[in-house]
């Protein structure tokens, strides 16, 4: 067993776990945080992906002890504490980004990751950008759709005279 | 006689694009998946599964998995013994029909690769999987039948104590049942001054991988035992357990909570399932078995596998005379719960929206040593759609005309409905020219066409193909006499209850069980506008056998034609067992009373009551009628007539590079005519859905097996599953041609997509090359199948390496 401590959806959380437990797993059974989901065991599906230190992973790829000392940051925080929604949670409903909703949890954190790295992406860059994501309900149309919605959303905020400053 | 709309206009809620009332929790990660499910002292089960595809079973030696840490307990299919029950087929197609017995545990032979031996139980998943790794077994290898039509001649024999591996024929003669006359003789005579296109078309065999894994939970420790699995139909599950485990119905409560999609891939009752059970009970403790991805892709049911030989006869002209359908159909190891039925789902589609002088569908379902085949997206529509779809191609290319011109030439007009076809189905309303000229228009028939000519006239390397799927399809399974007759384990009805609450919120409770569709989102628009009340006052609750006590869950585009129609039945009855009450109330004459957007009046007078109110009184009791209960709630149950008929047109422009065989979706237009339409934003989402596994079907996804029976596509590495960047976005538009034979004017939109869309692609291909004296490419269009045709090598072998390689951002030479 190996102690780790890692800021979790921003609570610190500290463990003893097995070296060989993955992130994901450490996420679901030890944390309870059963909102990121496990799709395959090949590290091919995504929807498991979630933020390390900033930048998406899939939490399927990460050992848990990998994430010693890092911040962890998953769907069940993404939204505000008062609810509000992120805006690109918000452009999956609006547009219809989603039908199971298995895949969705890793879709979002992709999507959120993907316009923080590119603020304003073309379909051509969407598409690219979720490659790593797989989908079997929507055809990935609205899901890209709801991308680029996003984006227009965090645009149309930033210029907005009095933002309210849409959480990043 | 065209179709009558005699219906009230369409009220405010149906027909808005409500955004779904299902996603703020999928969005905010507070889903329900049965995999999230913990119980105080459950255990985890992991499966132990045969490598081989034929096998006997020698010895199992479970002593050093028994001896692992934090071990409970290692079954095999001995221990477990009658207690685990059989997996039972629903639909014998013939009374005679050949079925082996499917032990959810084998216990002396394995069929399949995957076929689970023996379970350990342990205190986590983890140590359960490192323990199943000990379990050592012995096995004496048997031949092994894998191609499907060496199976058919029963040369191997996937179980030796049938005696053969086909389990039926089923036919369906247009001259026998007197809906057209003698197919031979309708032959014969295209032989003789005529067209005759003969042709034999494969449909490999797919996984309907959907993305939640399976996963299943059993807890005994109550009074009644609860299953949670991630199914989509609880209420079959619940009766197979009970008719199979000795259980009492009434002991058995089954949950479907959060489904993560289905695809009809959990329209099965699984030997997890059951096994997951009989432990459970065994040991008096919960537990839980969650599937890994490999193990879904080697042991859930796959789709599709039948090889298809088909006779087009027609006059010179090009009209279409005859169609003879000979289908030979790989079921696997076991016949699944709906089993040859899939394949005989498609016999009266074959036809499809043509009129033919006569027809006949011959079938022969067969056992191999691979996966059980069971219902995939469209079951048995798709196969039908494709090959009627692909042969009006060959018809026009025969005939030099336009596949279109063929098409029009030979489809039922507008006003010939309700129109009897050769397969003896009556389609109750539909208008192909309206669809086919919206379609068109959309698309830029003319100009691509000509493009395309411009294209072949010089040589260009990338060639343009237009392909044409212009389908149709029976949705809404299904009238409980039909079925019967077909001798089918079940009916075909839906039930709903509504609970009128005292606050003034209706609970609406459907025997249909959602994995994704909406259900909640569509159902509450449907009986918001029926009782008038706030959309968001109703809440939709469905997937738990002791909450909805009577259903027949979801599959075959029937939740909103079947479902809904039991909604608004119960709602009808809602409304009239309160009128009395409300008459009471404002001391009025009953007859005086009208109601309309959720409010009784008094005819003359501005006196009424809202429907609330009258729910509230009559919780309260305090004053009603002599004579009546105080209650105002109601059920229903709702059988159909008739199946319902959605058609579309579909056009697809693929570009084939002629150096590398590289294909490239440029546009896709569809336009469908699903009759009403309750939420065009849910309606958009599943077109698109479906047309994407319909076109997964033409250029990506294959099950692949080798030489010893092993599934080498058993990972998401290896199935090819469309990504983002492997796909386009659609354009797609309706026309609205309402159903007659029901009181919404609706018609199924779930399998639409999927069924017409494979054909258009493969067809736009093969119309890119036909110029190079191509007809055929099989499924899944590969680069390298499209390029060895291109070479003058025939239609494509078997696929024995990596199918299409992954998006790559290399753009086509223009």
């Amino acid at each position: 067993m190996t102690k780790i401590s890692m800021r979790v959806d921003q609570e610190n959380v500290t463990d003893d776990v097995e070296p060989r437990m993955l992130l994901v797993q450490y996420l679901r059974e030890k944390l309870g945080k059963t909102g990121t989901v496990i799709g395959c065991d090949t590290s091919n599906c995504g929807a498991c992906t979630v933020h390390l230190n900033g930048r998406s992973v899939k939490s399927c790829n990460v050992l848990a002890v990998q994430a010693d000392g890092g911040t962890v940051d998953t769907i069940e925080r993404l939204a505000d504490d008062d609810g509000t929604l992120h805006p690109v949670q918000e452009a999956f409903r609006e547009c219809h980004g989603l039908q199971c909703g298995f895949c969705t949890p890793g879709m979002i954190m992709q999507s959120v990751d993907l316009l923080n790295e590119n603020p304003d992406p073309t379909e051509e860059e969407v598409r690219l950008g979720l490659e790593g994501n797989l989908c079997r309900c929507t055809g990935y149309h609205n899901i890209v759709k709801s991308v680029l919605y996003a984006a227009q959303l965090k645009k149309d905020a930033a210029n907005a005279p009095q933002s309210e400053g849409a959480n990043a | 006689m065209t179709a009558v709309d005699d219906r009230p206009a369409i009220s405010p809620e149906i027909g808005k694009d409500r955004r779904r009332k299902e996603d703020q929790r999928l969005i905010t990660g507070r889903t329900r998946w049965t995999d999230n499910i913990a119980l105080p002292g459950m255990l985890h089960l992991a499966m132990v599964r045969s490598p081989h595809a034929h096998a006997k079973i020698l010895s199992i030696d479970i002593e050093a998995a028994d001896k692992s840490l934090n071990i409970y307990e290692v079954f095999t299919g001995e221990h477990l013994a009658e207690t685990q029950g059989v997996i039972a087929n629903a639909w014998p197609i013939t009374p005679d029909q050949v079925t082996p017995t499917h032990l959810p545990m084998a216990t002396e032979r394995v069929a399949f690769a995957g076929e689970i031996v023996a379970v350990v139980v342990a205190r986590s998943a983890a140590e359960a999987r490192d323990a199943a790794e000990l379990v050592d077994v012995e096995y004496e290898l048997l031949p092994a039948v894998l191609d499907l039509k060496e199976a058919a001649e029963d040369t191997v024999l996937a179980h030796p104590d049938l005696g053969t591996n086909k389990t039926a024929f089923w036919q369906l003669d247009s001259a026998g049942q007197g809906t057209g006359r003698p197919i031979d003789e309708v032959i014969a005579e295209a032989r003789a001054d005529g067209i005759v296109i003969e042709r034999e078309y494969r449909q490999q065999r797919l996984i309907p991988a959907f993305m939640e894994p399976r996963s299943v939970v059993v807890d005994p420790t109550g009074e009644q035992i609860t299953m949670w699995s991630a199914t989509q139909i609880p209420h079959i599950t619940r009766f197979l357990l009970a008719a199979t485990t000795g259980v009492p119905e009434s002991k058995i409560r089954v949950i479907a909570p959060d489904v993560g999609g289905g695809f009809g891939g959990k329209l099965q009752t699984t030997p997890e399932e059951w096994i997951t059970w009989a432990v459970a009970r065994k040991i008096g403790k919960p537990c839980k078995y969650t599937e890994t991805r490999s193990e879904s892709l080697i042991s859930a049911h796959h789709g599709r596998d039948p090889w298809q030989k088909l006779t087009l006869a027609a006059t010179k002209e090009g009209r279409v005379t005859g169609l003879k359908v000979d289908l030979l159909a790989d079921l696997g190891a076991y016949v699944g719960v709906v089993g040859g039925g899939v394949p005989v789902l498609g016999a009266w589609m074959f036809n499809a929206i043509y009129k033919w002088d006569a027809y006949q569908f011959n079938c022969t379902p067969v056992l191999t040593n691979k996966t059980w085949v069971d219902a995939y997206r469209g079951a048995g529509r798709p196969e039908a759609t494709y090959a009627v779809e692909r042969l009006m191609d060959e018809l026009a290319a025969e005939v030099g005309k336009d596949p279109l011109e063929v098409r029009e030439m030979n489809w039922i007009k507008h006003e010939e409905f309700p129109f009897t076809t050769v397969a003896g189905m009556t389609y109750d309303s539909g208008n192909y020219e309206a669809a086919t000229a919206r379609a068109k228009e959309m698309f830029g028939y003319d100009a691509l066409r000509a493009e395309q000519k411009q294209r072949r006239e010089s040589g260009d390397r990338v060639q343009l193909g237009i392909g044409i799927s212009t389908f149709t399809e029976m949705c809404g399974l299904a009238p409980s006499r039909v079925l019967g007759s077909l001798n089918y384990g079940a009916g075909g009805w839906e039930h709903a209850t509504i609970r009128m609450l005292p606050t003034g919120k209706v609970e609406v409770i459907t025997g249909a069980s959602a994995h994704g569709q909406g259900h909640e989102t569509a159902f509450s628009q449907i009986v918001a506008d029926r009782l008038g009340v706030p959309f968001e006052d109703v809440e939709i609750l469905h997937g738990d056998t002791q909450v909805s006590h009577k259903g027949l869950d979801t599959y075959g585009s029937r939740s909103l034609v079947v479902g809904g129609e039991a909604l608004v039945l119960a709602a009808d009855k809602v409304i009239e067992k309160a009128k009395p009450l409300a008459a009471h109330l404002l001391e009025a004459n009953v007859d005086d009373l009208e109601f309309s957007n959720g409010r009784y009046s008094v005819a003359g007078t501005d006196q009424g009551m809202g429907i609330g109110e009258v729910a509230l009184a009559t919780f309260a009791a305090h004053n009603y009628p002599e004579g009546m209960e105080p209650g105002i709630d109601a059920e229903a149950t709702y059988d159909p007539v008739n199946f319902s008929f959605p058609h579309g047109t579909h056009l697809c422009a693929a570009e084939v590079d002629t150096e590398t065989g590289q294909v490239k979706l440029r546009k896709y237009v569809c336009v469908d005519d699903i009759g009403n339409i309750v939420n065009p934003l849910i309606v958009a989402g599943q077109v698109h859905g479906g047309l994407v596994q319909g076109i997964a079907q033409a250029l990506w996804e294959e099950a692949v097996y080798d030489d010893s029976g092993t599934l080498v596509s058993g990972s998401f590495v290896d199935y090819l599953l469309p990504t983002a960047a492997d796909t386009i976005s659609f354009e797609i538009d309706h026309t609205t041609s309402p159903s007659t034979s029901n009181t919404l004017g609706t018609k199924g939109v779930g399998e639409a997509g999927t069924i017409a869309s494979t054909p258009a692609v493969v067809n736009a291909i093969v119309d890119a090359i036909r110029q190079f004296g191509i007809n055929d490419i099989q499924m899944p269009c590969t680069p390298e199948r499209v390029w060895t045709a291109l070479q003058g090598a025939g239609s494509g072998a078997a696929t024995v390496e990596d199918a299409m390689p992954h998006f790559e951002a290399e753009e086509g030479q223009q």
